[in-house]
């Protein structure tokens, strides 16, 4: 898990952020997690004390969101910001804190990181603000980073730019990343495993190779054939039928049921995860897997 | 100057052309925020700032065509489309529709061409009025033009339904009790009412999921056929325009900067700005993929860089491009590229 990237895509309203914040334990109330356990390091974090929790979430892992105002405060100037950051974990003096926030700046790509700690978050435009996000998110080398969509609000050439930076991090660092997104391509070009999630599970799971190119389930297979480039120009895309289900009204046995040509009787009972035939870390939750894009 | 000009529209066959603009500009004042209001009491005169949004541009679509319009944030996709649709008049230049100057057209047949030329928008929920009921949002326009009496209405709406896959049943119900893909759907209809000719698809699928996205673009294709319609398709997403347009221009901080067919621009870009665009965008097919990144920064289109917009970040420049800018010329037949380059070859 060092190092690598592990892609969580499913589409709106499918859990995934949901499933980011229940990592952290920050799942408001009354809302809470049902079932199972959140391993991290082999420890489990619905285990932890509130005190560890909190060591964790500031020192270990960090959180990187869509919207980069979740981290930054508006009023305060960048170096106030990171540097508070800095030395509310790690006891460093002022100077040395600075130091350290002028070079993490420069790490995510920020030009002349020097004048810019003394900007408010307003001055930067939106992919610039991301950047700072992120590298406040780099502030402690944390083992673990999951990003929340930080780049689907950006142009094309600047989320390239905030994907070479992550990848380049990632490697160098040494930093696990879970980068949730609803746009399989971006998970195609940074992810070493991918997650599947629908309906607030996850449906797929499996090497970024095995998943795109051999999708298990009828679910990850209609997502991957919706997508335009994936078409030849000018043809009707494939297109999954229906909607998702309201989570708060899901369908008894597997929810994809509803939108899925292959569905059963069986399909009225709720499938496990299998791990398709050819492949043990590969699996799916569904009953009828398919095996070069039809039913095994 | 003039020379130009003439290569670049009297090429294009005004016959057929729907819908033409010539050295179209739209500017806007900046409102001025509160930290330049205090500096200008105190004296130190900010100047008011101008945004050009749209910079001098010719455009042709024609009838039956979809004409793609790609860009990144705030290049001015947005303000170009709306006057396209009539809703924003330009600062300067001409739109000409059905090959008559919109500003010569009389009342009656500016009413006509307004209600050919529908826009469809990015967020289908902020542009449906949530107190009215989806039969009223459909009917209001074609009641409110007479394209319709009162006693066909309510078959007019259920065609308008039928036409964009709603079912009929809902017509009594809210915009808030269906989900994003059926709202944009009503958005549609809406449009569809008053028998377009053209309609301006302003990031039409951009709010929704990948698996609804594919059932409202394949909308758009059908249509197309059944109603022999013309579109503007804007959007900042490549791989949504490959697949829908016919042609494609990119824009590049308030000018267009390459225009050719889809099939010429995605195999063979022309400007550096659509290279640099075409290899930055993620696909399926690409695995474990280095970015090599534009540099820089998008430049603020208050002060745009000097010459071609692009200098800064083009891995091409040279001094002439700093101090001239390039003219959109026709590269090879039907392909306009405006780089200095191309003056080289
Ligand atoms: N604080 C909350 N209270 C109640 N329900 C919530 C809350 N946050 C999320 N939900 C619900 O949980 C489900 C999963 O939401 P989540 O935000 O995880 O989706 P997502 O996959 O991140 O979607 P998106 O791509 O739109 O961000 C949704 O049905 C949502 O309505
Ligand atoms: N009504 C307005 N008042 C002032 N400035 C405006 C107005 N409309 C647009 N602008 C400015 O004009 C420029 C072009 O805006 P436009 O909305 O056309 O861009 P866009 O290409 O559609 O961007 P996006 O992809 O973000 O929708 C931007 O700098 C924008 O801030
Ligand atoms: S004109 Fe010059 S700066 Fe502009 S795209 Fe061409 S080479 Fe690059
Ligand atoms: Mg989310
Ligand atoms: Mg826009």
């Amino acid at each position: 898990m060092r190092g690598k990237i592990l892609g969580l895509v499913g589409e709106s309203g499918s859990g995934k952020t949901v499933t980011g914040f229940s990592i952290l334990g920050l799942v408001e109330k009354p809302g809470r997690i049902e079932q199972g356990r959140i391993l991290f390091n082999g420890s489990d974090l619905r285990r932890a004390s509130p005190e560890e929790l909190r060591d964790i979430r500031g020192n270990r892992i960090s959180m990187i969101f869509q919207d980069p105002m979740m981290t930054l405060n508006p009023v305060l100037r960048i170096d106030t910001q990171m540097i508070e950051t800095i030395r509310a974990h790690k006891k460093i003096s002022y100077d040395d804190a600075r130091v350290l926030a002028r070079d993490a700046l420069g790490k995510v790509g920020i030009p002349s990181p020097d004048e810019r700690l003394a900007a408010y978050p307003h001055q930067f435009s939106g992919g610039m603000r991301q950047r700072v996000a992120i590298a406040i998110a780099l502030l402690h080398k944390p083992e673990l980073i999951i990003a929340d969509e930080p780049t689907t609000a950006l142009d094309v050439t600047i989320q390239a730019q905030i994907l070479s930076e992550v990848q380049k991090l990632c490697r160098e660092v040494g930093t696990a990343l879970i980068w949730v997104t609803h746009d399989l391509s971006v998970v195609a070009a940074i992810a070493d495993q991918i997650c599947v999630m629908y309906a607030g599970r996850i449906v797929e799971r499996g090497s970024t190779e095995s998943v795109l190119d051999g999708p298990s389930h009828p679910y990850t297979n209609g997502l991957i054939h919706s997508v335009p480039g994936n078409n030849r120009p000018g043809t009707p895309l494939q297109q999954i039928p229906g909607v998702m289900p309201s989570l708060l009204s899901l369908p008894v046995g597997c929810s994809f049921r509803q939108r899925c040509r292959y569905a059963d009787s069986m399909c009225m009972a709720e499938p496990e995860f299998n791990a398709v035939e050819t492949n043990r870390d590969h699996i799916a939750r569904c009953w009828h897997p398919l095996a070069e894009g039809r039913p095994a | 100057m003039k020379a130009n000009l003439a290569t670049t529209t009297d090429n294009r066959v005004r016959g057929d052309a729907l819908i033409e603009l010539v050295r179209v500009s739209r500017s806007f004042e900046k409102k001025r925020d509160v930290a330049v209001k205090i500096a200008n009491t105190m004296g130190l005169g900010a100047k008011e700032e101008i945004v050009q949004a749209v910079d001098r541009v010719d455009l042709v679509v024609r009838k039956g065509e979809v004409v793609g319009l790609v860009g990144e944030s705030g290049c001015g996709k947005s303000t170009l489309g709306r006057m396209v649709a009539g809703i924003l008049p330009p600062s300067s230049g001409s739109i000409y529709y059905g090959g008559k100057s919109v500003s010569a057209l009389n009342r009656a047949e500016r009413r006509a061409a307004a209600l050919a030329v529908q826009m469809i928008f990015q967020d289908p929920f902020a542009s449906l009025n949530p107190r009215m009921r989806v039969k009223e949002i459909i009917a209001g326009a074609p009641l409110y033009h007479g394209l319709v009496r009162r006693s066909e209405v309510d078959q007019h709406v259920d065609l308008m339904m039928e036409r964009v896959g709603l079912d009929k049943t809902y017509k009594r119900r809210y915009p808030h009790q269906f989900s994003g893909g059926q709202r944009q759907r009503i958005g549609i209809a809406r449009a569809l009412a008053v028998n377009p000719k053209l309609i301006v698809c302003d990031e039409s699928v951009a709010a929704l999921d990948v698996s609804i996205q594919a059932q409202v673009l394949n909308l758009f294709m059908k249509l197309r056929q059944d109603l022999d319609l013309t579109y503007l398709f804007i959007s900042h997403d490549l791989g949504v325009v490959e697949h829908l347009a016919d042609r494609v221009a990119i824009m590049y901080l308030g000018r267009i900067v390459e225009e050719a067919t889809t099939a010429e621009l995605f195999s063979k870009p022309n400007h550096p700005y659509t290279t640099a665009l075409l290899k930055e965008v993620p696909r399926l097919d690409s695995r474990h993929r280095e970015f090599q990144t534009i540099k820089g920064e998008i430049p603020s289109p208050i002060n745009p860089p000097s010459g071609c917009h692009f200098h800064p970040r083009c891995p091409h420049a040279m001094s002439r491009c700093r101090l001239e800018q390039p003219k959109l010329m026709e590269v090879a037949p039907g392909r306009l590229s405006a780089c200095h380059l191309n003056d080289g070859k």
